[in-house]
């Protein structure tokens, strides 16, 4: 939240350009971004993002919690892909502790992440074809939304801040019914992409505001740090999914969609295919669950079952123990990244050996992708300037911290 | 799985892509090397910071072309007080390094690598606004997260958690 002033480039008295704040209350800035456009006429000379108005301090606030309070607080950064983010945080904390996660756990967490990346989609899509004029598929999208969020519901109690994954495992099992819940849903929802795509792929007037708007070339995407679909969009093809695997998902078989155009379209097309690849990985997801624990075997660091801790001693200690004073995690650094629905979402942890981490550090992905939208921007068309920002598929909660 | 205890001994990792190349490169501007839980961390000198990611970068057997990310950590009251941390991903081979460069508390200031790769820009606002760290060469150092007129920088340890009331 800089408070830019705005200083055209050209000095009054032989000025062309104009001035022009779009946000932080502006409806398609998708929260509070706040943009600032220079314009000569119809045409954007520098654009600049302000950022910084939903900054709340999360990093600072998880220095003084116990690692597994922190947990919470990671839904809250994005709370469009909350698992993704508690996933991340979680492997990170494992990583420096050395535990290894039961089977089970790992593909529930690879399944609810990838129901947490076609709600995150479905809220993409629908906004960003509301923010170009197409207002119906917001209502379609957010229909199937509605059954996601209520899988969430099923699971963690809660429909966005779900906080459902732990240190060392999962925190409940999931209830009867949910996974013929999920495979209903992984049945029908194909046919609900082909009619999201029925109203935009072949639409002309979609492909008139979306084709060749908002290129990006491949070398400029790299140096600008984007990652995810916005990366993928330009031809780059880099998924930490398979290229860098986590909590097993080398052992499922997906596509990864590259566009090569670079333009609005492109980005379109590698978000519509994820949500197929996503709904296949989820039935993978329920076809193969292995049997077994959904926690690691690691008293002092996992809560003890409630059926044990009423019945043993050492669980009732362990479980007292966990609560007041945390589990100490030995000295050390990570980073860990995950592929969240916007791309590299990484979490560095600093350890000193005591309850509390040192230092957590999250890398938002909307934040490195944000920077393209000048690039993307500058030169072209004002209206175009809403395509774009939808395109990256924003979330200030992510950026701001 | 058990932790592996923490190799630090530059010999042992000459086979990591971005430790021979440095090495090869400047064997003294590297302060230390550390590989620890998979993962390689290379403490550099303040002032070569710059031309090692530019090195890494173009490095033809496994470029390091992506800055993941830029942090910092303060070890106040610890003397040098900064580690500003790099995140280096080579897109192509799929390999990471985290740079680490440590600064004392009486002269935060380092070259900004918005010269190697313009994402950097933000990262370093956002070091600067949080940590105070200032970077040389950077074109618009101003603060990212808080209002311009504020005062202190939040992620520092001596700034209280609950803020100055």
């Amino acid at each position: 939240m800089a408070h830019l002033t705005p200083t055209p480039v050209v000095e009054p008295g032989q000025d062309r350009t104009m001035i022009l704040n779009m946000g932080p209350q502006h409806p398609s800035t998708h929260g509070v971004l706040r943009v600032l456009l220079e314009i000569d006429g119809e045409t954007v000379v520098r654009l600049m993002p302000d950022i910084g108005y939903l900054h709340t301090g999360i990093e600072k606030t998880c220095e003084a919690k116990f690692y597994q309070q922190v947990v919470p607080l990671t839904d809250r950064i994005d709370y469009l892909c909350p698992m993704t983010n508690n996933l991340c945080y979680v492997l990170a904390v494992e990583k420096l502790l050395g535990l290894e996660i039961p089977p089970k756990a790992q593909w529930l967490r690879v399944l609810l992440n990838e129901l947490t990346r076609i709600n995150s989609h479905l809220v993409w899509l629908g906004t960003h074809a509301m923010d170009i004029g197409a207002l119906t598929v917001f209502l379609y999208c957010f229909r199937e939304r509605e059954e996601v969020l209520k899988m969430f519901e099923m699971v963690s109690g809660q429909r966005m801040m779900t906080s459902y994954f732990r240190v060392g495992g999962i925190a409940l099992e999931p209830p009867l019914g949910f996974f013929d819940r999920v495979r209903d849903f992984a049945g029908y929802f194909p046919e609900k992409v082909d009619e999201y795509e029925n109203l935009l792929t072949g639409n002309p007037i979609w492909g008139m505001r979306t084709k060749g708007v908002a290129r990006m070339t491949a070398e400029d995407a790299i140096a600008l740090g984007a990652t995810g679909p916005t990366l993928r969009g330009s031809g780059v093809d880099i998924d930490l999914r398979r290229d860098m695997p986590y909590s097993s998902y080398e052992k499922f078989q997906f596509k990864v969609p590259v566009s090569q155009e670079g333009d609005v379209f492109a980005r379109y097309m590698c978000r519509v295919q994820e949500l197929r690849e996503s709904t296949a990985i989820v039935r993978q997801a329920l076809d193969g669950m292995p049997e077994g624990p959904i926690k690691a075997d690691a008293p002092g660091i996992v809560l003890p079952d409630r059926e044990k801790m009423k019945t043993q001693m050492e669980s009732l200690i362990y479980h007292f123990k966990i609560i007041t004073e945390g589990f100490a995690v030995p000295a050390g650094e990570v980073y860990q990244a995950v592929e969240s629905p916007r791309g590299e979402m990484g979490y560095y942890i600093v350890s000193d050996g005591t309850a509390k981490p040192y230092r957590v550090h999250m890398r938002a992905a909307c934040f490195a992708n944000l920077q393209t939208l000048a690039k993307m921007c500058e030169g072209h068309l004002l209206a175009d300037v809403v395509a774009a920002i939808g395109s990256i598929d924003i979330v200030l909660g992510e950026i701001d911290r | 799985m058990p932790l592996s205890p923490a190799i630090t001994d530059i010999e042992q990792l000459k086979n990591h892509p971005a430790v021979g190349r440095l090495v090869g490169w400047n064997p003294g501007a590297i302060q230390g090397v550390k590989f620890d839980r998979d993962e390689m961390t290379i403490v550099v000198d303040r002032s070569a910071i710059r031309e090692a990611c530019a090195l890494l970068r173009e490095d033809p057997g496994c470029p390091f072309d992506f800055l993941s990310d830029v942090t910092c950590v303060d070890w106040y009251p610890a003397e040098p007080r900064f580690e500003v941390v790099y995140h280096l991903l080579s897109i192509p081979k799929k390999e990471r390094v985290r740079l680490k460069v440590r600064l004392n508390s009486s002269s935060p200031t380092i070259d900004s690598l918005t010269s190697v790769w313009p994402g950097a820009n933000f990262f370093e606002r956002e070091v600067f606004d949080l940590f105070g760290i200032r970077f040389a060469g950077h074109p618009y150092l101003r603060r990212i997260m808080m209002p311009e007129d504020w005062e202190g920088h939040p992620l520092r340890k001596d700034y209280p958690v609950e803020g100055y009331r």
